[in-house]
């Protein structure tokens, strides 16, 4: 579905990705995990056409998509819960529901409302609140609802346990697999908490940086002792988590 | 009520009143020091030339009152309001009794004003107003028994007042337009007040036109005179040249204007924040030089005069019109008065603001509105949303322009006349600062501020230099207690998701 090869992109001089392949079939929940300043958040930036890539190349469902604008890449069928979540601070909940709906089919608003609503019950007792109020959690999750109002085949998410509560964590990771399996919508999820990642994906890819440095399916990197060491064990909500915690 | 719940309790911190002391000394300092320059000398015209007068005594009851001032705010930071709305309220009244008498008594009552602090009238009642907004502080403050920071007290007030002018809008905005609409047959409204309010109503139009760039769209436009010099030259060129009548020519100057406002687009679609408002800034100043030298088409500096009136529908407002015409007044049987055409062109600019500011209300709630506010708030995650900026802006900005062409030539017909001079980066400047005073985005709060900033100084013409010397002192006040403008809050574009109502 998704064929990103060889993609290198620059942030001016500094170059943040440097030839990495990843792919995606349909149906999939693919997971990226890596730590701080790997290079995750870029490659899906880079997805979306924004940065650019420098080189390589990024498919779409066979089709080249590496120097569309980011508002045409978007209408082929792809949505971003971006890094840092991004929502509409001053307009209220309903309002950025209504925002991400700009590319889907008018007709399918209201059903496409009830549905993120059902996803995310708080949502619809929150819906005439301002985006900005919200915490945390909530913004996660309308930034997710965001995303789906415009019916994406391919979701791509970005962080979306970051600063969350743990028991909103095991919501949201419940919510994401709810979405890939009864609404068929392909994940592409990028993580630092790797382990709940790691158990919900059916592949997955480490990055550092800006290469792919290995692959496999989840339960294979959840017992790989390379990965273990370096992103599960004595801290695995951690951020940075370098070389400290052999065991 | 909460916000007020959440303080620390009144009297928790000590009050040291020699600090308050210290610090009023200072201000009172600063002010001797400013004085020197703008009070203690006044040069005067006398016969045979200049003099120059000392005011001794006004600069010592700048410096005693300024000292009192910084007191009385800093006796209110400590949650003493007590001392303060007595002192000032006495001091109030005295100021406002000594005033009443001065003025009833035709400026002739030497005694009241020899006892009042300074010599010019106008900063006696500028005095009298601090002393005022001092006093009602204080005596909320009182009342409540409420502890507020220094400055946050009055915001908060306001900020109830936003909430709640937003909350009656249901009932003031009927109460308004009725008022608006009846105006011009009020005791009061003679010519000077409607013409007064024709100039209001324009600069609302304006507001209301450039809200939808900066307020919807959210980009700064230092240069939004250059789409109303458009509008008026597009419509003072087609009638002076071609002899087409006013309301004929309007879409055509819309047009115009949209164009414009689209080819400024263009370039800017890139720049954000200081940077567009820097280049917006030389359109306005391009358009303004180009006017004023393409003496073929524009007739340069001169202007272009002799620009028709409007007709209502085809009827004139004169008193004998030419052969074969008939004029208003003779068509339904009225006698002739001048004021006829005031109250026509009144009505006029009223209709096209109100048309303006349905518009907006309207594309608000469509997705051209909505990918507006979008980008406002978040260009990066409006564009990977779907949301295509160029044409967005681009939208927005020949929408806005292309309101200002139409208040544009309704002041080329209004006038009779126009020349460059009237399309300076000031009215620019002015335009802005009523968007931006009124709450961005907010549609009352634009009229709030259009009358605040237009209105009143028209008013008060006769208090010359004192007028743009109380218009910056009240920005400076309005950006200290509400920095996001007036009455900044944002409606909602959707009330109610009705629950269940996709299913059926
Ligand atoms: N806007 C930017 N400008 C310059 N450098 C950036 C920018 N965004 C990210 N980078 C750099 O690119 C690298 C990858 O960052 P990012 O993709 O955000 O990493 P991750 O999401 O894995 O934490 C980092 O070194 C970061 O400093
Ligand atoms: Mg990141």
């Amino acid at each position: 579905m998704l064929e990103v090869t060889g993609v290198e992109t620059f942030y001016g001089n500094i170059q943040a990705l440097r030839g990495v392949d990843v792919s995606i079939q349909q149906g999939e929940i693919v997971t990226l995990i890596g730590a701080n300043g790997a290079g995750k958040s870029t490659l899906l930036m880079t997805i979306c056409g924004n940065p650019r890539a420098a080189s390589g190349r990024i498919a779409f469902e066979e089709r080249d998509i590496t120097t569309l604008p980011t508002y045409e890449i978007v209408r082929l069928g792809i949505a971003q819960s971006p890094e840092g979540r991004r929502i509409f601070p001053r307009m209220t909940v309903l309002e950025n529901l209504q925002i991400g709906a700009t590319i889907a089919e008018e007709t399918y608003y209201e059903e496409d409302v009830q549905r993120v609503f059902k996803l995310f019950p708080l949502l619809c007792e929150r819906q005439h609140q301002r985006g900005g109020t919200l915490s945390g959690g909530e913004q996660q999750m309308l930034a997710i609802g965001r995303a789906l109002m415009s019916r994406p085949k391919l979701l791509l998410l970005d962080e979306p346990s970051l600063g969350l509560a743990p028991r909103l964590v095991a919501q949201i990771f419940e919510v994401i697999k709810e979405i890939n399996e009864s609404e068929g919508v392909t994940i592409f999820l990028v993580e630092q908490n790797a382990y709940h990642a790691l158990r919900l994906a059916h592949r997955a890819y480490v990055m550092a940086n800006g290469n792919i440095l290995l692959t496999g399916t989840g339960q294979e990197l959840l017992e790989n002792d390379e990965i273990r060491a370096a992103y599960l064990e004595g801290g695995a909500r951690k951020t940075d988590v370098g070389q400290s915690g052999n065991a | 009520m909460t916000d007020i719940i959440a303080r620390p309790l009144a009297g928790t911190r000590p009050f040291r009143l020699q600090g308050a002391l210290k610090e009023a000394g200072l201000a009172a300092f600063v002010m001797f020091a400013l004085s020197l320059a703008l009070i203690a000398v006044r040069v005067e015209d006398v016969p045979g030339g200049l003099a120059i007068r000392w005011r001794p005594f006004d600069v010592i009851a700048a410096v005693v009152l300024v000292f009192l001032g910084r007191l009385g705010l800093a006796f209110l930071r400590n949650n003493r309001p007590a001392p303060v709305a007595l002192a000032s309220g006495l001091f109030s009244a005295v100021m406002a009794l000594l005033l009443i008498v001065f003025v009833s008594g035709g400026g002739g009552v030497s005694w009241a004003q020899s006892l009042l602090p300074f010599s010019g009238f106008v900063v006696n009642v500028l005095v009298l107003i601090i002393s005022l907004v001092l006093t009602l502080r204080a005596g909320l403050m009182w009342r409540r028994g409420e502890r507020a920071d220094a400055g946050t007290g009055v915001g908060d007030t306001m900020d109830r007042l936003a909430a709640s002018v937003q909350g009656v809008a249901v009932y003031v905005i009927p109460v308004l337009l009725v008022a608006a609409i009846i105006f011009p047959f009020l005791p009061f409204a003679d010519r000077r007040i409607l013409d007064i309010a024709i100039l209001v109503v324009t600069y609302v139009m304006l507001g209301w036109g450039l809200n939808i760039v900066v307020g919807l769209a959210g980009l700064l436009d230092l240069g939004y005179v250059a789409f109303y010099a458009v509008g008026a030259y597009a419509y003072a060129l087609l009638a002076t040249e071609m002899g087409i009548g006013f309301w004929l020519c309007l879409p055509f100057a819309g047009a115009m204007a949209a164009l414009a406002g689209v080819l400024l687009g263009f370039p800017v679609l890139r720049l954000r924040g200081d940077y567009l408002a820097i280049v917006t800034l030389g359109f306005g100043e391009m358009i303004r030089i180009i006017l004023l030298n393409w003496y073929e088409v524009t007739n340069g500096p001169d202007g272009i005069s002799g620009i028709p009136r409007p007709t209502f529908f085809g009827l004139p407002f004169v008193r004998s019109p030419p052969e074969g015409v008939e004029s208003f007044h003779s068509f339904f049987g009225l006698t002739y008065a001048p004021v006829d055409r005031i109250i026509f062109l009144y009505y006029v600019i009223l209709a096209m603001a109100l048309i303006t500011n349905q518009f907006t209300l309207r594309i608000r709630k469509l997705p051209v509105g909505r990918a507006w506010e979008a980008l406002r708030e978040d260009e990066t995650a409006s564009r990977s949303l779907g949301i295509n900026p160029r044409n967005t802006k681009l939208t927005a900005f020949g929408i806005g322009a292309m309101f200002g062409g139409f208040a544009g030539s309704f002041f080329a017909t209004r006038q009779g006349f126009i020349s460059p001079e009237s399309f300076t980066f000031i009215e620019s400047a002015v335009i802005l600062a009523i968007v931006v005073l009124g709450g961005m985005g907010s549609q009352i709060g634009v009229v709030l501020a259009a009358v605040l900033l237009i209105g009143l100084p028209e008013m008060f013409r006769e208090l010359q230099e004192f007028r743009m010397l109380a218009f910056g002192a009240a920005m400076v006040l309005i950006m200290i207690w509400r920095p996001r403008g007036l009455l900044a809050h944002r409606e909602p574009t959707i009330r109610l998701f009705e629950k269940g109502a996709g299913k059926r």
